[in-house]
């Protein structure tokens, strides 16, 4: 080092040529660099996942869109034998058929009324969910007390107000699993509540009850519930009681979701501060205004994230009671796809591909909402 | 309400009438319940004895001693439709449906956690295609998915006399997936002992290189050890068997028969279709209990790894993985529940499960409908329980100790 | 709480549930709520199948047609359940169905332990196989080393454990929950062979993609009398079904059809005739019916023959000889007790 005999210190005369811009901080090749190619096992991931892509695609859309038949009367459509050509998806088979998945066989000069059904039933979860919808309250006694006892007289039909009976062995497809969904919503709900509550209840027997109950329907398989409700059911009612064949299902169904709806519930109620309940004590308000005033108001509010998710599961579940001999909307695609009529090679991948759109497009948009819905209250917890 | 309180009364606790006291109130309520319940659960029961008698149908559990008259194809324990009972049928079916649990279980888990990590990559492509799986396969039934899998993949497959084939050994057609099948020579025992005492050592040497590294600070190479103790030494045991002239494992390859492939190891498309279909569909779910439990770890944890100089992939695997599995292992052992219930959609593939053999076919040739459901429903409910059990448990264990 | 729980519970309970008064008697509760339930298959082309308007067709069908036209007058007074092989027994036990019309196979452990009763076989059948052509099987004693398709809780499927056994031959099967399952695995594959009943073979082979490349092997393994069934324990009810069964096969036995009836009501001298159409005698009042029981039963469904031949005779796709169940005078099995 020269040190003492030359100053130490430096000073720049002349500005510094601009270096150029980095070519790659902006602009979508940099895009690229940084996401996608950032390091040689990035590299490696992003061009497997490409392949991926690559062989999934499109084989997919060649299969959905590019090969598929969307009009014919019967087999003959869907035939690569008749068509000359590779053969994807039968739409046509569906369009055939699209009156038999939504209703089953339901009488088809009354098939209005299933479609009433649809019109009150979209009403009353519009009401539900909108959150800003007025008169809630008022959705809420519709869409549990007055919704199910409209939409029972309607479709089993009420021979005295002229509307003939229709006997739940035609009803079928979409129709029956909506029916199963909301039944199991309806009544699982106010179910899921109470247990909710007596499993939080300072009285030691009502809280092994309900803990008994909860931990029994969530230990065992649906279809074990649904051969139950099938076979046994029968046997603890009186001798000459029966009960519809759709009736178990739903019976199965609704203590099964119930006690998954409590365990929702309770999460919510556990989310309460206990200075809620305090609060309302110091205002003199008894146990049962200070329950139905302060904290199920804000706990159902909550879960409401919950609750849509739990109604996915169940509206997915809903395909099981075809096992037990329901007409659901599988049940619909299983017999359909062997009529003789529509014998094609790919009339099994096209019914499975429908109802694999269907149950995905209800499913996606609930678990949507609930993600707005847990956006939403989120956004009134950080202020 | 306002109680008439009488004037001496001042002194003690405010006397209130039984009607708004609390605790008499509380009891009331307990019994009413208590009586409710004793007498639905009285009626139901009065009513289901009345109602067997009536259909004189047989009761009690003798059944399970009657031979079985039906035969099952894929089983883990022996059954013959000759000399096999009812409870045996019931023992074919638990461990069927045992098995594909756990096989599922495994599976599912590494799909799971795979695209868990990927639906946190940094890599858009990956992360992308990571999210679609979930949601794609989430949001359709698993009913659907096993019927996809068994009837739609099985349609595409060839039938067994022109099987694809992979080698000479290795075949795929309608009737299933077909291995060559190590036959084990009488003499073979020792191969089974080496891999156990290669495991054990690989453990002890674990353990002693954990010792070392706390004293030390010295990393022993264990991964390299434990491969070479667990793949080494029955490789060895082979060689010195083979050396003294005995074969230890012979291949039974499966051979072309009259209608089908015969000897080998077979593995039957319902069983194919259950796995795959309950492993795709739980692993989308895992994927997300794995995801929320990484998003759950502080993201200050990651930053002072990487500030410690760890790089991106010990950081996951020695920081942030193991502060997640507090958050992932309660929602994992219910997914492993799910899957071991889910596995009762057997019965619509025709896999010999639980649901199938024994509520299905047993049910059906015997009528004893009570029986028979209240045994599966109690089978089911103590796997729940003992797992339910354990979880606790283990809880307990990995609880963080606050200060 | 709980008692709201309770309170609800029962509430919903008294409005899903029907009663049915059954201490009273089958008949007696049959005319009460005006119709049959009849326990009839999901779909089996020629026994029971609805269309897609929800219209039944089939011999088990008919027959309870024919019940409901000697208490009604009337054939539309049947409700039809489907019931898979599964449900059907519990479903006839619970009460839920009146009778069970369902080509069920009579044997001695589901009259006993089951607490059955068959009054009458309606139809004699047999299991048997059916495989692909082109396999170039032409005998059920080839199939050792097959795959086989079965329906699970069905006496076919013990009846194939024993006709293997018996014959020292391997095969492997594979037992579905439902008809429809078993016979799609069959179809795509799954299994060389698919055993049923003889008749369920013939009716299966119309659905299936190429129905001319499938056949019926000769042999018949196992005796399969599918009849009616009920509940034990109601004498009277048994009878009904027992007699309207009897009433088929005498009719046709003396000449009585569908057409010819009015006419053999007004002019026939025969005593026979007379005694079955109920212008001689009250044996329909004893059965608890009126005396023209039978002469509804043929007027509004047919005797055994035209039935026979309408469901699943010449006159259906499914072309099955008559055989066994030809009346015993042209040598078959089917043999009506004298009405007198």
């Amino acid at each position: 080092m020269t040190a003492g005999t030359q100053p130490l210190t430096f000073v720049r005369r002349e500005a510094v040529p601009a270096a150029a811009p980095p070519a790659l901080v902006a602009g979508p090749l940099a895009w690229l660099r940084r996401n996608l190619f950032s390091s040689p096992a990035n590299a490696v991931m992003t061009l497997a996942a490409l392949a991926v892509v690559a062989l999934v695609l499109p084989p997919l859309l060649r299969f959905l869109v590019i090969d598929a038949v969307w009009t014919g009367d019967n087999r003959d459509a869907c035939r690569p034998e008749v068509l000359g050509r590779p053969v994807g998806a039968c739409w046509a088979f569906v369009a055939n058929k699209i009156n038999y998945f939504v209703y089953g066989s339901y009488p088809i000069e009354a098939r209005w009324r299933p479609n009433v059904f649809f019109a009150l039933m979209a009403v009353g979860v519009g009401w539900m969910l909108w959150l800003d919808a007025p008169k809630r309250a008022w959705g809420a006694l519709y869409f549990f007390v007055v919704f199910p006892i409209v939409s029972y007289g309607l479709l089993a039909g009420v021979p005295a107000l002229g509307l003939p009976a229709v006997p739940t062995s035609l009803w079928g497809g979409m129709l029956v699993t909506l029916i199963v969904s909301l039944v199991g919503i309806v009544a699982a709900l106010p179910l899921g509540i109470l247990l909710a509550l007596g499993r939080r209840s300072r009285l030691p027997i009502v809280r092994l009850f309900c803990v008994i109950f909860i931990e029994f329907w969530r230990g065992v398989p649906l279809i074990t519930v649904l051969f139950m409700a099938n076979v046994m059911l029968p046997l603890f009612l009186p001798g000459d009681v029966t009960v519809d064949r759709l009736v178990r299902p739903l019976v199965g169904i609704a203590l099964f979701s119930a006690a998954y709806m409590a365990e929702t519930v309770r999460g919510g109620l556990q989310a309460i501060p206990r200075g809620q309940t305090e609060g309302a004590m110091s205002l003199g308000l008894s146990p049962w205004h200070r329950m139905r005033l302060i904290i199920l108001p804000q706990a159902l509010r909550i879960v409401i994230p919950g609750i849509v998710n739990s109604f996915i599961a169940l509206f997915k579940d809903t395909s099981l009671v075809s096992i037990v001999g329901i007409f659901d909307f599988i049940r619909t695609i299983e017999s359909a796809r062997v009529d003789p009529a529509w014998a094609a090679p790919t009339v099994v991948m096209t019914g499975y591909a429908f109802a694999a759109l269907f149950y995905f497009v209800f499913c996606f948009g609930m678990s949507r909402y609930a993600r707005f819905m847990e956006r939403r209250l989120a956004a009134g917890q950080t202020r | 309400m306002p109680t008439q309180l009488p004037a001496d009364s001042r002194s003690g606790p405010p006397r209130v009438a039984p009607l708004y006291d609390p605790r008499f109130r509380g009891a009331a309520y307990q019994i009413l319940l208590l009586l409710a319940v004793g007498a639905v659960a009285w009626i139901a029961i009065g009513n289901a004895a009345e109602n067997l008698r009536n259909a004189r149908v047989a009761s009690g559990f003798g059944f399970l001693g009657n031979t079985a008259g039906f035969d099952v194809n894929q089983t883990v324990i022996p059954f013959a439709a000759a000399t096999s009972t009812y409870g045996t049928a019931f023992l074919v079916g638990l461990t069927n449906t045992l098995m594909v649990a756990a096989i599922g279980i495994v599976l599912a888990t590494v799909l799971g956690f795979t695209v868990g990590v990927a639906r946190l990559s940094p890599n858009w492509i990956v992360r992308t295609l990571a999210t679609v799986y979930v949601e794609v396969l989430r949001n359709i039934p698993l009913l659907l998915q096993l019927l996809f899998w068994y009837v739609a993949v099985l349609a595409s497959l060839p039938g067994a006399r022109d099987s694809y084939a992979l080698g000479t050994s290795v075949f795929l057609n309608q009737r299933g997936l077909f291995l060559p099948k190590p036959l084990l020579a009488a003499d073979a025992w020792a191969l089974p002992v080496a891999l156990v005492v290669g495991i054990v050592g690989t453990l002890v040497f674990r353990a002693h290189a954990k010792r070392e590294q706390a004293r030390t600070g010295r990393r022993l190479p264990v991964p390299a050890v434990g491969l070479a103790l667990i793949l080494g030494l029955p490789l060895l045991a082979y060689g010195v068997l083979a050396l003294i002239g005995v074969a230890p494992v012979a291949l039974d390859f499966p051979v072309k028969g009259t209608f089908n492939l015969r000897g080998g190891m077979q593995l039957y498309p319902e069983f194919v279709a259950l796995v795959v279909g309950l492993t795709v569909y739980t692993a989308a779910f895992i994927a997300e209990v794995v995801r929320a439990g990484i998003q759950a770890v502080n993201k200050g944890q990651t930053e002072a790894a990487r500030a410690l100089g760890l790089q991106p992939g010990p950081t996951m695997r020695l920081v942030v993985i193991p502060q997640a599995m507090r958050v992932i292992v309660p929602p994992l052992t219910s997914q492993y529940l799910n899957l071991t219930k889910n596995s009762s959609l057997a019965v619509a593939i025709g896999y010999p499960d639980l649901v199938q053999v024994f509520m299905g076919t047993v049910l059906n040739q015997t009528g004893q409908a009570v029986e028979v459901v209240g045994i599966t429903m109690a089978v089911y409910l103590t796997i729940s329980l003992v797992t339910a059990f354990v979880m606790n448990l283990y809880n307990r264990r990995v609880a963080l100790i606050e200060r | 709480m709980k008692r709201i729980v309770a309170a609800l519970a029962f509430g919903l309970g008294a409005t899903l549930l029907a009663g049915a008064a059954q201490a009273q008697g089958t008949l007696n509760s049959i005319k009460q709520k005006g119709y049959i339930s009849c326990g009839s298959n999901p779909g089996l082309a020629g026994f029971g199948v609805p269309d897609a308007q929800g219209r039944w067709t089939g011999l088990d069908v008919d027959f309870c047609r024919a019940l409901s036209a000697a208490i009604f007058n009337d054939v539309t007074k049947v409700r039809f359940i489907p019931l898979s092989a599964k449900d059907r027994f519990t479903a006839l036990q619970s009460g839920e169905v009146d009778i069970l019309s369902r080509n069920t196979t009579w044997s001695m452990s589901r009259d006993t332990a089951l607490g059955l009763d068959f009054p009458a076989v309606n139809f004699y059948d047999g299991q048997g196989f059916m495989v692909k052509k082109k396999l170039g099987v032409t005998s059920a004693k080839q199939l050792d080393g097959a795959s086989v398709c079965t329906q699970q809780g069905t006496t076919t499927e013990l009846n194939l454990a024993d006709y293997f056994r018996a014959n020292k031959m391997k095969y492997e099967v594979v037992a579905f929950a439902s008809a429809d399952e078993t016979f799609k695995a069959y179809d795509a594959g799954r299994c060389d062979a698919f055993t049923t009943d003889a008749s369920g073979l013939y009716a299966e082979r119309l659905r299936a993609s190429a129905p001319d490349d499938n056949i019926v092997l000769p042999e018949i393994i196992s005796k399969e009398p599918l009849a009616p069934a009920v509940r034990q324990g109601d004498a009277q009810w048994a009878d009904i079904v027992r007699w309207t069964h009897y009433a088929m096969l005498n009719a046709e036995e003396a000449g009585i059809t569908q057409g010819n009836v009015d006419q053999m009501a007004k002019s026939s001298d025969n005593p026979d005739v007379k005694r079955i159409l109920g212008t001689e005698g009250k044996y329909g009042a004893d059965l608890g019916l009126t005396n023209d029981w039978a002469y509804r039963i043929i007027k509004l469904v047919g005797n055994y023959g035209e039935v026979f031949e309408r469901n699943v005779g010449q006159g259906s796709p499914l072309k099955i000889q008559r055989g066994l169940n030809a009346l015993w005078s042209k040598g078959g099995l089917q043999y009506g007790p004298p009405i007198r």
